[in-house]
């Protein structure tokens, strides 16, 4: 048995692929987090007077917040006066440039991350938006959008070019005084993507946002909106990775949707930050709050593949605003060596008819730990509101852990709430069938986890259900002794 | 093909295995009866290569080479099958694509091509027919929510694409019905060939009226106590595994 153990631990213990550095110059604002710094972050973006105030009233707002303490994670605090607030590589102009004028070291970056930011060479389909530290270094087929009347940009370019829209929806979802982590990104967030699809639109092609942590001891906290007018249609992937280092980062992201009457939107993630070494040296902390909502009609869908991440502490959500929207949620969370995951959703259903689904997939292996933590709510109006949940736990091992907070509340009695939740082991005769039938460990393990996942990997854009496979082999792999 | 000798094993710091010896040729069917605990399942496990069955001394020669050298897997692949007594879920995994790849694993090994997925999809159909199972049955799940007969047909139909040396069958006619243990029969006859050898390992005389073995040996307390024809077994089935014990005594 314990000998088993062993060659699983090893099987999990794969290494992490996306860890190396690029060397480029840039400009790092020095550790330290004041109205100063917030001032610097604003001014560096040349933005309107009404965004700064905005900035600096949930700074001070975010100086009066405590940290949350409630999740099943445990870490050191965090001194937010040691990290730096904002990096970017240096070039000439400010604001995204042509491909010509991006340092080619940039785009060797992403094109050895698989991502490859020449319209020729890029994945057919899909529009990518790559940031880097605190900006957007470019934005690919946006004139292909721009012909179907859909905004893609940076942020920072969009609170420039359609303020009107920033101002309509920035922080309409999330507000600064959400949560300690949203405080903290209204201040200082640098960069993120902006998509607006305008009434009855079905988007032409994918978009895509690249996140890349790089410089050292720098936080990112980038900030995401998309707005889905009505009857639009509009699927949005978004892939983080970042070097490996002994020190712990941290990455504070806001994703605020916002599906109008009969929109649709689905947002599909997969995290591979760094999750630090089987020690439980270095790694990201990720701390987001993602959230939509869903107005009359409308649809918001939510898939994640977290296989990344010292510390994960995520819940996307969807307020289902409207009569008849739907939200669903499905997530894949792999947590290995000193990993540890609280991640779930909410479900808030304000309106008639509302229905959502939730499918969460927890896997942990040797010493990590899983929580999924769960919220349905139903309020007085949402008559006939119908959510179904389900929640299955995967242990490779027996020291890692597997927890689930489900938390239920009904004020109106016509809703219908279901909850399944199962907790199985990869077992060694699982194990030992795969390989009496001549597979090797490592392919039969990830055969297993797989196969675990397959619910949720259907859900994913076919482009990533394929990444998000050969992602979860990667975490899975090594060498076995 | 099979060479056992002086084997001793253990599971969990307990001695099962104590001394056996056996030898099987090719073209050969042996048949491995004996009383609940006397070592039948631990020895089908020590050869396969389960983890948790500790060999203490003795040795297994199979084709030339020490088996017990090799990995579990690197066995599977040089054409050891067991098929097993209580084949297990795994849940998603879809029976074809668990089969597809265990084939391409065996047979890269052999060093022979890959089948297309149209080729593998008519053998993988041909061969479910052959064992009266509904081709749909492929898609789901491995052993996912199968009936205890479906799970032995399913061993046996693992065991048909795989074309092993030397296939070991624990148990395999246990909790089948009469027709399915006729379909299983029918399965493991069509395996029989000059260069394969075939062991059952079994409690029941049942089984043997449909696939005669060549030998039949009976293991007690860990060794084995008797080997003889066909006719051994009906004399068990007669007098019982005590008959043997006051023999011996």
């Amino acid at each position: 048995m314990s000998k088993n153990l062993g060659q699983l631990d090893r099987m999990v213990h794969g290494a992490y692929e996306a860890g190396w550095t690029t060397d480029i110059e840039s400009d790092t604002l020095a550790p330290g987090l004041n109205e100063d710094t917030v001032r610097f972050i604003s001014a560096r973006k040349q933005e309107p007077d009404w965004l700064l105030q905005w900035r600096l009233k949930a700074f001070r707002h975010w100086q009066t917040m405590v940290h949350p303490e409630w999740a099943h994670v445990h870490y050191p605090p965090i001194d937010y006066q040691s990290i730096s607030y904002y990096s970017a590589p240096r070039r000439p102009g400010e604001g995204p440039q042509s491909l010509d004028e991006v340092d080619p070291e940039l785009l060797r970056t992403y094109e050895k991350l698989g991502i490859p930011l020449h319209e020729r060479a890029a994945l057919a389909g899909v529009a990518v938006d790559a940031v880097f530290d605190s900006v957007s270094v470019v934005t690919t087929f946006k004139e292909k959008l721009g012909e179907a009347g859909v905004i893609f940009c940076p942020i920072s370019e969009a609170v420039r070019e359609h303020p009107e829209l920033i101002r309509k929806y920035l922080g309409s979802v999330v507000p600064f005084r959400d949560n300690f982590f949203a405080g903290l990104n209204s201040a200082v967030f640098s960069d993120g993507s902006f998509v607006y699809v305008p009434k009855g639109v079905r988007c032409p092609m994918e978009l895509s946002t690249y996140f890349r942590i790089n410089a050292r001891n720098t936080g990112q906290f980038e900030r995401t909106l998309i707005v889905a007018d009505e009857g639009s249609h509009v699927s949005y992937l978004e892939g983080c990775t970042a070097p490996q280092r002994d020190e712990n980062q941290l990455h504070a992201a806001v994703v605020e949707l916002i599906a109008l009457k009969g929109a649709e939107i689905k947002y599909s993630t997969v995290q591979n930050w760094y999750p630090g070494d089987a020690e439980g040296r270095g790694g990201i902390y990720n701390f987001v709050t993602k959230r939509g909502i869903a107005h009359e009609n409308a649809k918001i869908s939510w898939t994640q593949v977290e296989t990344g991440s010292a510390i994960t502490w995520k819940y996307p959500s969807v307020i289902l605003q409207g009569d008849n929207a739907v939200g669903e949620f499905y997530s894949v969370a792999l947590t290995r060596g000193m990993q540890q995951a609280d991640t779930g959703t909410k479900m808030v259903h304000v309106g008639r008819n509302t229905r959502s689904t939730i499918v969460s997939k927890g896997i942990s292996a040797m010493r990590a730990e899983n929580a999924y933590r769960g919220l349905v709510h139903i309020g007085a109006g949402a008559d006939n509101a119908r959510n179904h949940t389900q929640c299955d736990s995967l242990l490779i091992g027996d020291r890692c852990g597997a927890h689930t907070f489900p938390y239920i509340e009904s004020r109106n009695p016509s809703a219908t709430v279901e909850h399944e939740a199962t907790t199985s082991k990869v077992g060694d005769d699982q194990l030992f069938l795969c390989r009496q039938r001549g597979l090797d460990p490592e392919k039969a393990v990830s055969m297993i986890v797989n196969g675990f996942c397959k619910q949720v990997f259907r859900e994913l854009p076919m482009e990533f259900a394929v990444e998000a496979g050969k992602l979860l082999e990667v975490s899975l792999e090594g060498a076995v002794g | 093909m099979l060479k056992i000798a002086n084997l001793h094993a253990t599971v969990a710091d307990t001695p099962i295995l104590k001394g056996l010896n056996l030898e099987i040729n090719a073209g050969e069917v042996h048949a491995i009866m004996g009383p609940n605990g006397s070592g039948k399942s631990t020895l089908a496990a020590v050869l396969a290569g389960r983890d948790g069955y500790e060999v203490t001394a003795g040795s297994i020669e199979y084709q030339g080479r020490d088996l017990l050298a090799l990995a579990v897997e690197e066995r599977a692949r040089a054409g050891v099958f067991l098929a097993f007594q209580y084949p297990v879920e795994i849940p998603g995994v879809s029976n074809m694509e668990f089969l597809r790849a265990s084939l391409e694993a065996v047979r890269s090994h052999r060093g022979e091509p890959n089948l297309s997925a149209v080729e593998f999809m008519k053998l993988a159909r041909a061969t479910s027919q052959q064992l009266q199972l509904d081709p749909e049955f492929l898609k789901r799940g491995v052993n996912e929510g199968f009936s205890g007969g479906e799970k032995k047909r399913n061993e046996i139909l693992q065991m048909l694409l795989l074309q092993p040396n030397l296939a070991i069958l624990d148990e395999t006619d246990s909790g089948l019905d009469i027709d399915a243990l006729q379909v299983v029969a029918d399965g493991v006859n069509a395996l029989r060939s000059p260069e394969r050898a075939i062991i059952m390992v079994t409690h029941y005389q049942r089984l043997l009226d449909y696939v005669v073995p060549d030998y039949v040996h009976v293991l007690a307390d860990g060794c084995i106590l008797r080997s003889g024809g066909p006719e051994l077994a009906l004399e068990l089935e007669a007098k019982g595994y005590g008959w043997l014990r006051d023999d011996a005594a």
